[in-house]
């Protein structure tokens, strides 16, 4: 499974694993929707520590969710991202719709 | 320029592809001794231009995406990746970035990422014959750190 959730009242976190593209987005798409609807969180948050790979397809991912949660007035914490993926969310302006954060370095 | 090194992959637009291509390529690159940097770099520039073939040019069907890569002098890689697909009728809008004609979850952003990610893009395509794209990216390795 390329997503794990964690819901607690008002928040849900997603721990995303492993390489996010076209192929594999569809599923963690359907994971979190599923969640989203379930809880109607104030805050999604995503955690990119596991991830080891994304392209512009997961940037799709967090603009739909941030459209899911719009209806709720819920907000997205992108959390833990790898250096490249963080450069990518950046090209995106990411950043205007979510508060988006590195990975510490070891 | 010379070609030092090179290959030639032809694979099916299944995008359970699209994980395959990018490691190859970059498993070809590393001869070159890039960084962490630089191999995440070229696997998002190919792994955007290997998922355009699949979801572009070929909705409807299963067609060929035909990867060329080639090492040329002054550790230039040297990506070329085509398809018989359906064309693009505007290169230039189909380039800027946040345009898309899928809409739904696409974010438009492909050729952005293949632009920043590699030093020089060309794209050339006609109508119902196909696309290529073909981008070049000097790596500096990590002999230079
Ligand atoms: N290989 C291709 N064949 C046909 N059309 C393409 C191809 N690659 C890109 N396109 C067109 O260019 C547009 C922009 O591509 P891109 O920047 O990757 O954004 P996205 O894939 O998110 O739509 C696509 O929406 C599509 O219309
Ligand atoms: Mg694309």
């Amino acid at each position: 499974m390329p997503v794990k959730i964690m819901a607690t009242e008002q928040r849900i976190t997603a721990f995303l694993e492993g390489e996010i593209d076209h192929h594999s987005a569809p599923e963690i798409r359907n994971e979190i929707d599923d969640a989203i609807q379930m809880y109607k969180p104030k805050v999604l948050k995503l955690d990119y520590s596991d991830v080891t790979f994304m392209d512009s397809s997961g940037v799709g991912l967090v603009m739909g969710r941030y459209r899911a949660l719009t209806p709720f007035g819920g907000k997205i914490i992108v959390s833990n991202l790898s250096y490249s993926v963080y450069k990518i969310m950046k090209l995106a302006g990411i950043e205007k719709i979510a508060k988006i954060s590195q990975r510490e370095e070891k | 320029m010379n070609i030092i090194n090179d290959f030639k992959l032809t694979i099916d637009s299944k995008s359970v592809n699209e994980g395959f291509s990018r490691c190859a390529v970059s498993a070809f690159a590393t001869q070159l001794d890039p960084t962490i940097e630089e191999i995440s770099d070229i696997k998002m520039a190919v792994s955007e231009a290997v998922t355009n073939c699949i979801v572009h040019a070929y909705p409807q069907s299963v067609g060929k995406i035909y990867i060329h890569c080639s090492i040329l002098e002054k550790n230039t890689l040297k990506i070329s990746i085509r398809d018989k697909g359906c064309g693009i009728s505007n290169v230039k809008q189909a380039m800027e970035p946040l345009f898309t004609t899928l809409g739904g979850e696409r974010a438009g952003l492909g050729f952005a990422v293949m632009e920043s990610f590699t030093d020089r893009i060309s794209v050339r395509s006609i109508i119902n014959k196909g696309t290529t794209v073909t981008m070049y990216k000097k790596i500096r390795g990590r002999a230079i750190l």
